[in-house]
């Protein structure tokens, strides 16, 4: 691990005038991600900027009965706050099917939005990489390839976004806000996270010493039918090889409502838009759910090891639709 | 080949009730400031990437991993190691569970294990073998003596008054 230095924030200001006045800082939040990073020199930061002690780790109703979370909270405690399991149950579930809890009580919630794919090819620091190294190829392509992405990747990078919250804020909207030396902006979710295209080593836009302070989950009645299902090699402490966030409404047996996002399909949180479209004003059952599934699906580009997860992924967004619509009745 | 002349600064760190001061650069992560710089060994560098749980130590009251915490940052915070567990010689209760079980065979992830296994009980987590499994998951046993720590955690649960 190569020399650092380090300077504590006391306040967003400060926080964000320490990363501007050197170009190589990094924000220290939970450092399950920055820290690992730097240790197997993945992370080029040269100065990190402790920001634990800024005043943004509560999770604050807003008047629309969505939810402030702030960047700091760390993840164990959003999981188990009485709002978030009330209104959002997939939020809670999916982050308590995340890391292990000694990991869940370190990482932050912005820090989980940033935090940067498990692609070994990436972390191995010496395959090609076009996310490490632009311009020196994608090992990923050809190598063992079980675990990426098979929608949104391009001919440069098939990386997948590990997070499991993530799948389920995309599902509901969120909003992300940050403060930078240009001020604040509020970054809707899908615009947060970039597809790889020609340029898959920019994955957010984010300026130099742009900060998240918060994440905005704007009210949604749906929301407190969710439900989050995650599939993996190994039952606990594993990336998802494909994971689905869903809620639907239903009346008079037709969906009126309905959201729909995976994780380990996807190279950033994939909202599926195509699915939602083709499931509403349709009758509320397997049948339907299983065209849409198809449709989300239809346009995956598969490599050599990852083609079962076309099916899987199917598979899973029927039953995550079956469990929502279970729990919408009961 | 250069060599880079790294700060050093003083890094007060409150550990097991005690304040040392230790002379560190930044870099230096909580769990080699513990194992090189004071002399505390029962946490155990098994995988160095947040992934063996063998370093968990507590911090402020909740198990986290001392690989990926810098000793810079967790100043001004109360850590506590497996050294702080015992009272004197009397050990903890884990402690004493994981001999009676024989909750570990080669013994290197034990120090986490115990301090995990403590937090997973006072957390409410301990309720069913399933429960303690999950949430006991962060910590890897390549011996997998996996059984015999469910059995040590479920009589400390018990004994503790009933299921948490």
């Amino acid at each position: 691990m190569r020399p650092l230095t380090y300077s504590r924030a006391g306040d967003v200001q400060h926080a964000i005038a320490l990363a501007t006045a050197n170009p190589a800082s990094a924000f220290l939040a939970g450092g399950t991600t920055e820290v690992d990073l730097i240790r197997a020199g993945i992370s080029q930061s040269e100065h990190l900027v402790d920001i634990n002690e800024l005043p943004l780790r509560e999770v604050e109703d807003q008047p629309d009965g969505g939810l402030r979370i702030g960047a700091l909270a760390r993840m164990s405690d959003v999981a188990r706050t009485p709002s978030v399991v009330e209104r959002y149950p997939a939020i809670s579930r999916a982050l308590l099917l995340g890391a292990s809890e000694q990991l869940r009580n370190m990482a932050s919630m912005g820090g989980n939005l940033r935090q940067r794919t498990r692609c070994a090819y990436l972390r191995d620091g010496v395959s090609p990489c076009n996310k490490r190294e632009p311009g020196s190829g994608c090992a990923a392509l050809d190598g063992f390839n079980r675990g990426h992405a098979i929608l949104g990747t391009s001919e440069h990078c098939i990386a997948t976004h590990p997070s499991d919250v993530a799948v389920a804020l995309a599902a509901f909207d969120a909003v992300i806000r940050t403060v930078g030396p240009d001020g604040e902006r509020a970054i809707p979710f899908d615009d947060f996270f970039l597809l790889p295209g020609d340029t898959p080593h920019l994955e957010h836009p984010i300026a130099p010493g742009e900060l998240i302070v918060g994440i905005d989950v704007p009210g949604a009645p749906i929301a407190r039918g969710s439900i989050y299902l995650k599939f993996r090699d190994r039952q606990s402490y594993e990336f998802a090889l494909v994971s689905v966030a869903a809620a639907i409404e239903v009346d008079d047996s037709l969906v009126t409502g309905v959201r729909i996002a995976m994780g380990g399909v996807g190279t950033k949180p994939w909202r599926a838009r195509r699915a939602e479209a083709a499931l509403v004003g349709r009758p509320a059952n397997e049948t339907s759910f299983r065209h849409a599934a198809a449709a989300e699906l239809a346009e995956a580009v598969v490599r050599e090891h990852n083609a079962f997860k076309v099916e899987l992924a199917q598979r899973a967004m029927v039953r995550g639709l079956v469990h929502s619509l279970n729990r919408s009745q009961s | 080949m250069t060599t880079v002349e790294a700060a050093t600064t003083e890094v007060p760190l409150q550990i097991n009730g005690r304040r040392h001061v230790v002379v560190l650069e930044p870099r230096v992560s909580l769990l080699d400031a513990l194992r090189e710089h004071l002399d505390l060994t029962g946490s155990k560098k098994g995988c160095d990437q947040g992934t063996c749980g063998s370093c968990t130590v507590w911090i402020d009251g909740r198990r986290v991993l001392a690989c990926l915490t810098l000793a810079a940052a967790a100043s001004g915070h109360e850590i506590v190691t497996i050294e702080g567990l015992a009272d004197g010689d009397q050990l903890h209760p884990m402690q004493r569970a994981f001999i009676e079980y024989d909750a570990f065979q080669c013994g290197y992830c034990t120090s986490g294990q115990i301090m995990s296994a403590v937090k997973v009980i006072e957390e409410g987590n301990a309720g069913t073998d399933e429960d303690i499994g999950e949430f006991m998951s962060g910590n890897i046993c390549r011996c997998a003596a996996y059984p015999n720590i469910r059995a040590a955690i479920r009589h400390v649960r018990d004994a503790a008054g009933g299921r948490s």
